[in-house]
């Protein structure tokens, strides 16, 4: 695979990466009906559970919480790296991140928009949710704003508009480059999203120092939305193992694991499918793997870190809560967990063969699997096994459970696909600037930089 | 009129172990009471069933010198309740006046964040409508049963008590201390003009016994003794001093007023 940067020349550019605009292949139009079943059947789900009750899925007492909550959980933790990572690589300058960033941002916004739906999916009344929005009223009724639901309410809401936001502003150049290569619906789309853009000096100082502000504006943002989704967990003192101090961190730490692997994810699956092979090389792909395998060892550390304590501490209740997780019914997914989340990265992922070939893509995968039973794990095993071994139950989802959550697959993939369909996913004009940094000129004979630094 | 809610007050109850037989006539109470759904055996298998009181049946020893304990768990009524501050609508309360922990259902959103953090796993979900036709009569196939489809012929609903709201699927429940009674006794007191009147605030105060729960007036071994603990002279105040004494999970901190009282056996 190719290392260093080709020269390639901005009509080839152009050509590159707005390729997946064009007429889509049939192939892509079977993935998005297949997709659109899946969000169907779970959407059908969906209104039978709400029009007959929760009780339909596989919840119970004590596990009042299940897969819903793991798995908004999960869609919350993928979203934190896409627009971590592209604004510490923005801010760090770091020269490789250019055709990632795009894709990463995307990443963000769609799995928010996904785990953003899971308080909702998992209420009991969902046509009362309004009520935990701080709306005036004359009675003088607010939310408890001592709850983590309430936080958790604000948080997302606020990650979802910034990161979407840090999604827009760096493709405004990019739809003005659309806008005047498109006709039709499709230019008044561009024309309306493009804002005017001419590219002028001054436009462009903006636009960077704008992205100047967000960068370091959307970090404490993105550590600070995982926290609160921690909290939800640790702010709660009966179940057993709920109740660390550790866990915000660690939640911090799984999130941006689980969303950097995401993003080797996607970026391979755009190498494949959009044949952006002098954009996405062993570069990018090697860097990434190199975090990936830096945040296996700190995810591993800060899981060992809870359980050693637990183990050692011999509390009653929590003692056997992670005796269960560990030894018990749950050994499966504890198995799988510390397989892919540690034991296959760590092996793997230290050598550059695997990083920079198609293993990293399945490695990248199997990240997810393990952090999917990650969260499970954190969810479940509390609830089943508490204080009092009376009301200890095991959980078993259902398939209306299992249906609306594979919707919300769906859905992303559905979303991010039809993103590529419509926007450059990788962001044209980033490329471009990098390219010219670095270009040289020959000045009376001497080799310059063409530029000496523009952010 | 004064205000029924002035004056101090802490109800609480106590639970002697040593009494109770495990007949479990306190369970049937309470559903009688306070309108408590029946889920049905398929419900029950999945862990749905609702009791606002429960006896969890321990076993000692091994076969065959085995020996049950019983042990009656409701809501501990906890003065510093971990299932409070969690509910992002305040349908999980404390109540002032009464100084009880009350569910204000037509509140409730049904995050069920609340029971997961009650260490006694005394809140209920509804799961489905189990007392009405649901919007849809036919969409409900998980909890079907033939009386309930077309017509109201269920004729559970002729048992309901009128001083307590029936629960619709989506919200959560538990045990109110029999709120009900509690609000009755007190204005059964005003009606009869027996408040006293002292620093310039009127109290009512509700005679020792006035109030019982269905728990407690059902209790055939008077296991459960229910009264003001403000008051040192009530019944409840002074068995709740017994060196048999213990709290259930007191070590959570969450100031349970519900007292058990169990001898030590070697
Ligand atoms: S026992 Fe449970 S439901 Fe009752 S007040 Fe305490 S925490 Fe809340
Ligand atoms: S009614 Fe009394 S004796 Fe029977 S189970 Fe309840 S507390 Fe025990």
């Amino acid at each position: 695979m190719r290392e260093e940067p080709v020269h390639i020349s901005d009509a080839q550019i152009n050509e590159d990466l707005t390729r997946s605009l064009r007429r889509p292949s049939l192939l892509f139009v079977l993935v998005i009906l297949a997709l659109l079943v899946v969000l169907g059947v779970g959407v059908i789900l969906y209104v039978y559970m709400v029009l007959s009750g929760m009780g339909v899925a596989g919840i119970n007492r004590p596990v009042q919480w299940g897969l819903f909550i793991a798995s908004f959980v999960f869609w919350i933790g993928l979203s934190h790296s896409g627009t971590l990572i592209s604004a510490i690589l923005r801010l760090t300058q770091a020269e490789w991140r250019r055709p990632i960033t795009r894709g990463a941002e995307a990443m963000t916004v769609f799995t928010v928009a996904m785990g953003a739906l899971y308080p909702l999916i998992h209420l009991g009344r969902v046509w009362k949710f309004y009520y935990i929005i701080p709306i005036p009223d004359g009675r003088g009724l607010w939310p408890n704003f001592r709850s983590p639901l309430v936080w958790d309410f604000m948080a997302i809401t606020t990650y979802l508009t910034g990161s979407l936001l840090y999604l827009y502003l760096p493709m405004v150049p990019d739809m003005a480059v659309l806008r005047d290569r498109s006709t039709g619906l499709r230019r008044q789309l561009y024309t309306l999203l493009s804002l005017g853009w001419r590219g002028t000096e001054q436009e462009w100082r903006h636009l960077h120092r704008t992205l100047g502000v967000f960068m370091v504006v959307i970090l404490p943002v993105a550590v600070s939305v995982h926290s609160i989704v921690s909290w939800d967990f640790a702010m709660a003192i009966a179940p057993p193992t709920w109740h660390s101090t550790i866990f915000a961190p660690y939640f911090v730490a799984g999130a941006i694991y689980s969303g950097l692997a995401l993003v080797v994810t996607i970026m391979w699956l755009l190498r494949w499918g959009f044949h952006l092979e002098n954009y996405l090389r062993a570069d990018q792909f090697n860097n990434l793997g190199k975090m990936l395998f830096m945040m296996s060892i700190i995810w591993f550390y800060f899981w060992f870190s809870d359980a050693l304590t637990t183990w050692y501490g011999r509390v009653p209740a929590e003692f056997e809560t992670l005796r269960q997780t560990i030894l018990g019914p749950f050994l499966p997914f504890f198995v799988t967990m510390i397989l892919c989340n540690f034991v296959i990265p760590f092996a793997t992922l230290g050598f550059r063969r695997v990083r920079t070939t198609a293993v990293g893509f399945v490695v990248s995968l199997l990240i997810n699997v393990g952090m999917y039973c990650e969260r499970f794990l954190i969810v479940v095993p509390g609830l089943a096994h508490g204080r009092l071994p009376f009301n200890w139950r095991d959980y078993a989802p259902t398939y209306v459970e299992i249906g609306i959550i594979a919707a919300t697959f769906a859905g992303f993939i559905l979303l991010y696909l039809l993103f590529t369909r419509f926007f450059p996913a990788v962001a044209i004009w980033e490329i471009k600037e990098g390219q010219l940094l670095r270009s040289t000129r020959d000045v009376a004979g001497v080799k310059l930089p063409t530029i000496t630094r523009t952010e | 009129m004064p205000d029924p809610s002035s004056g101090t007050r802490k109800w609480g109850m106590v639970i002697d172990l040593d009494r109770c037989n495990g007949c479990e006539a306190c369970v049937v109470a309470c559903r009688v009471e306070n309108n408590v759904a029946v889920a049905g055996a398929d419900e029950c298998g999945k862990g749905r069933q609702a009791y606002w009181i429960r006896v969890e049946r321990y076993w000692h020893g091994e076969f065959p010198n085995v020996r049950a304990s019983f042990m009656p768990i409701l809501c501990q009524q906890c003065q510093n309740a971990p299932c409070e501050p969690v509910c992002p609508v305040y349908a999980s309360y404390h109540d002032r006046a009464e100084q009880v922990n009350a569910q204000i259902y037509n509140r409730c959103i049904g995050t069920r964040y609340c029971a997961n953090n009650c260490p006694y796993y005394v809140r209920f979900f509804n799961w489905f409508d189990y007392w009405f036709d649901p919007v849809v009569p036919t969409i409900n196939v998980a909890y079907t049963n033939p009386m309930r489809m077309g017509l109201n012929l269920d004729p559970r609903r002729n048992q309901l008590n009128p001083d307590v709201t029936v629960r619709s699927r989506g919200v959560m429940e538990k045990c109110t201390f029999c709120i009900q009674r509690i609000r009755r006794a007190r204005l059964d007191v005003i009606k009869q003009g027996g408040f006293q009147s002292a620093d310039g605030i009127e109290h009512v105060k509700v005679p020792d016994g006035a109030v019982q729960p269905a728990c407690v007036q059902t209790c055939p071994t008077g296991a459960l003794v229910f009264g003001d603990l403000s008051d040192p002279e009530s019944a409840v105040s002074k068995l709740a001093t017994s060196e048999r004494r213990f709290r259930l999970l007191e070590e959570l901190g969450t100031e349970p007023v519900v007292i058990y009282l169990k001898e030590l056996r070697p």
